[in-house]
């Protein structure tokens, strides 16, 4: 096909959006004619990209002041909020032997909004990659709050429109009591479509029975003491942020040059045949079973397992060049059914005792500091097993980093779609093989 | 006489009506056939075009993708992948023959030793499979642990150096293959080893034929469609398959399936990985169609 008979790209671009309008008409009538551009029916099959506008000013934009407005009409009482959220990340509590989520059951009881929570996110991509179909169609996606990490997902996310910006009125608890960390991220300027979940760190994961001492950094991981019991990820926003602080650069502000770096140092590890495997979640289990001594792994595994599954011998370093700091972020998807009280439940994890009876359980860090006071007195009023725990939680540098900790970690490099090509095309060959 | 030639033709009807009764014979094999045909246009012919044309676009998930006739994914995803080609076509080689070479015995002896309970022992054979796919790679993947059951012990005899792992190896996702299709492989080669006379294999030894002669010479020859099948049975899913190098693979032991679906499921790149999906799909029906024609026999699909 040559040049020629391309149409040109507003053409193609309007062709691209979802209207029912005289352009339909006339695409359809097109097919029937005989010398028809193959080019304008193809395009029908196409997967749309950017089309939104940034900034929703009419009422039936979703986001905008209006239609918040228009939303904020309806009762409440009774509704449902349809919570999708990753495994492992609430309180919970066995009630006759049914599972009850202790702080949505406050939420409902203050509120009268129902909440239907599924803990079904094991991946940002392949959930995203689940739910992006109908965000393109502009179908529902089952769910009011979503739980994305901060990083390319996300910001794709944000970037297409699939997300509806929030009311600023509906958050007074975040107002009050987010961390300053938590307000306004670099990923979210002015928090417009997220409030941030939990935070934690990506950094070394060993098990102390075969890796002693401690190790310290990512030389450890180039031990041949530990061929075929090292455990790298596969993943291409941890592992190439971590080998890039390793050595020495930071990654938020990492150039190509940076990136080929690092991507030689996890080429050199991998051919001398030291690396066990490239895992995503079942790195855990591989730790527990033994399969793998040292590794790559998140901070609140490691503490849930050390506090509730009795293993201490499994640990958690931030290395000397520094550890990924990352954010799980409370979002709401397009068409979601009920976004009043999907903010509002959203801001609820904000009020100072919810927060703090979250960390108590899943050991990550909060974005509401103010939470620690409550969780001290809780530690102080128990007793026995549970003291024991609260109190390890509050001594946790990983669950209240200390000053140091908090200046030896870094976020993820934001890519551009262009540099997200070069980056993936060095650092996914590696795993992926 | 006469009434009854009279009556022949007025069973045989008036001949414009016998002529249209032919025509509406001749639409009824399109007609009956219909239904299979229209499901075939719209569960595969149309998503394979649909795949095509994807296959041809270019851009990114951020962006949007725009059909272009951008071929360069073909390029792309033929030369960047070599590995994973090779892996996939070796894996699936020795999966199939290693399947062949544990299937044909027993198929043979529930055969021709299973007497009556033939149907209970083909029952024991597809009982593990009566679980869900994953959840028995998942299993083996605890039985094979580098301290589970098996390895253990062994290790603590010194019958096994203390860092031998079969996990996150080669040979374990060919393990892990050969395991999860050996039904398929199992059932082709039972219906046609049933299907031979016995007595033929008697007839042989009154000739005085040895019992191995018998066997290359009757039963082997006979059982070949039932070959042909398993071959075409287990070679295909062993292509596609992507849980077992997912599971019990390691570093170097991806298939071409784990790309497709990481460059579907991860990154959002579908026409590369409909690019990838459509080479496959090639390769395999070419394949398929020059051994069935090289090799094949009629009673394939009797």
């Amino acid at each position: 096909m040559s040049d020629q008979q391309m149409p040109d790209p507003s053409l193609l671009r309007g062709a691209l959006m979802r209207r029912t309008s005289r352009r339909d008409v006339l695409r359809y009538a097109g097919m029937g004619a005989a010398g028809v551009s193959m080019a304008s029916i193809l395009a029908a099959c196409g997967v749309k990209g950017q089309t939104t506008t940034a900034n929703p000013t009419a009422a039936d934009e979703p986001g905008s002041a209006a239609w918040w407005e228009e939303q904020k009409k309806a009762d409440l009482n009774g509704t449902m909020v349809n919570f999708t959220n990753w495994p492992q990340y609430i309180d919970i509590k066995k009630v006759n032997g049914q599972r009850t989520y202790p702080t949505l059951a406050a939420f409902t009881a203050e509120t009268g909004v129902n909440v239907t929570y599924r803990a079904s996110i094991n991946s940002n991509d392949t959930f995203y990659a689940s739910i992006r179909p109908d965000l393109e169609a502009g179908q529902p996606t089952n769910s009011d709050i979503i739980v994305i990490t901060n990083g390319q997902v996300l910001a794709e996310m944000i970037d297409l429109g699939y997300l509806i910006p929030l009311d600023p009125t509906l958050h007074p608890n975040f107002d009050a009591n987010a961390d300053p960390t938590a307000k306004d991220p670099a990923y979210d300027p002015g928090n417009k479509h997220t409030m941030a979940w939990q935070s934690g760190f990506t950094g070394i994961v060993y098990n102390s029975k075969f890796v002693d001492p401690a190790p310290t950094s990512f030389d450890d991981l180039l031990n041949t003491k530990y061929a075929g019991k090292i455990g790298m990820f596969a993943d291409n926003a941890d592992q190439p942020a971590l080998i890039m602080m390793h050595l020495g650069v930071n990654p938020e502000t990492s150039t190509p040059d940076d990136w080929a770096k690092a991507a030689d140092w996890l080429q050199k590890q991998k051919d001398m045949g030291i690396v066990r495997k490239y895992y995503t979640q079942d790195y855990l289990t591989a730790l527990e079973n033994e399969d793998i001594w040292i590794g790559i792994g998140w901070s609140g595994d490691i503490l849930i397992d050390n506090l509730y599954y009795d293993l201490p011998q499994l640990g958690f370093v931030i290395p000397e060049g520094g550890a990924v700091i990352w954010t799980d972020n409370m979002c709401i998807p397009q068409k979601a059914a009920n976004p009043v009280g999907a903010e509002k439940l959203m801001d609820w994890y904000y009020k100072s005792d919810i927060a703090a009876q979250l960390t108590e359980w899943n050991n990550y860090v909060s974005p509401v500091p103010s939470g620690k006071d409550i969780i001290q007195q809780d530690a102080n009023a128990a007793t026995g097993a549970d003291k024991a725990v609260l109190e390890a939680v509050l001594k946790s540098p990983l669950v209240f980093p200390t000053p140091e900790i908090a200046a030896n970690v870094h976020r993820y490099r934001v890519l551009t779609p262009e540099e997200e090509q070069q980056w993936n095309d060095l650092f996914v060959p590696i795993y992926e093989s | 006489m006469e009434r009854s030639v009279r009556s022949d033709l007025r069973e045989l009807g008036d001949p414009p009506k016998r002529k249209g009764k032919r025509r509406g014979q001749a639409a009824a094999p399109y007609l009956l056939q219909a239904p299979a045909n229209l499901w075939q246009i719209v569960f595969f012919v149309v998503p394979m075009f649909a795949m095509l044309v994807l296959s041809l676009e270019s851009g990114s998930s951020r962006q949007g993708f725009v059909f272009d006739w951008h071929t360069q994914n073909y390029v792309d995803a033929l030369t960047k992948y070599t590995p994973q080609y090779v892996n996939t076509f070796r894996n699936a080689t020795i999966v199939t023959v290693s399947g062949l070479l544990i299937a044909y015995p027993i198929s043979y002896w529930i055969a021709f030793r299973g007497g009556r309970r033939k149907s209970t022992y083909l029952f024991l054979v597809l009982l593990p499979f009566l679980v869900s796919f994953v959840i028995r790679t998942l299993s083996w993947s605890f039985i094979l642990a580098d301290d589970g059951i098996i390895l253990s012990p062994l290790k603590r005899w010194g019958l096994l150096a203390t860092d031998f792992h079969i996990l996150a190896t080669t040979p374990a996702v060919v393990a892990g293959i050969t395991y999860n299709l050996l039904p398929f492989t199992i059932l082709p080669l039972f219906v046609s080893l049933d299907r031979i006379d016995k007595r033929l294999v008697e007839a042989a030894s009154d000739l005085y034929a040895s019992r191995a002669q018998a066997f290359w010479k009757i039963v082997f020859p006979l059982s070949l469609p039932g070959v042909f099948a398993s071959v075409l049975l287990t070679f295909i899913p062993a292509v596609g398959d992507y849980v077992n190098a997912e599971v019990l693979g390691g570093p170097g032991s991806k298939m071409i399936g784990n790309i497709i679906e990481s460059q579907f499921l991860t990154f959002r790149n579908y026409p590369k990985a409909s690019a990838l999906a459509f080479i496959v799909m090639v390769l395999m029906l070419v394949g398929a169609v020059s051994y069935a024609r090289l090799l094949g026999t009629e009673e394939i699909t009797t």
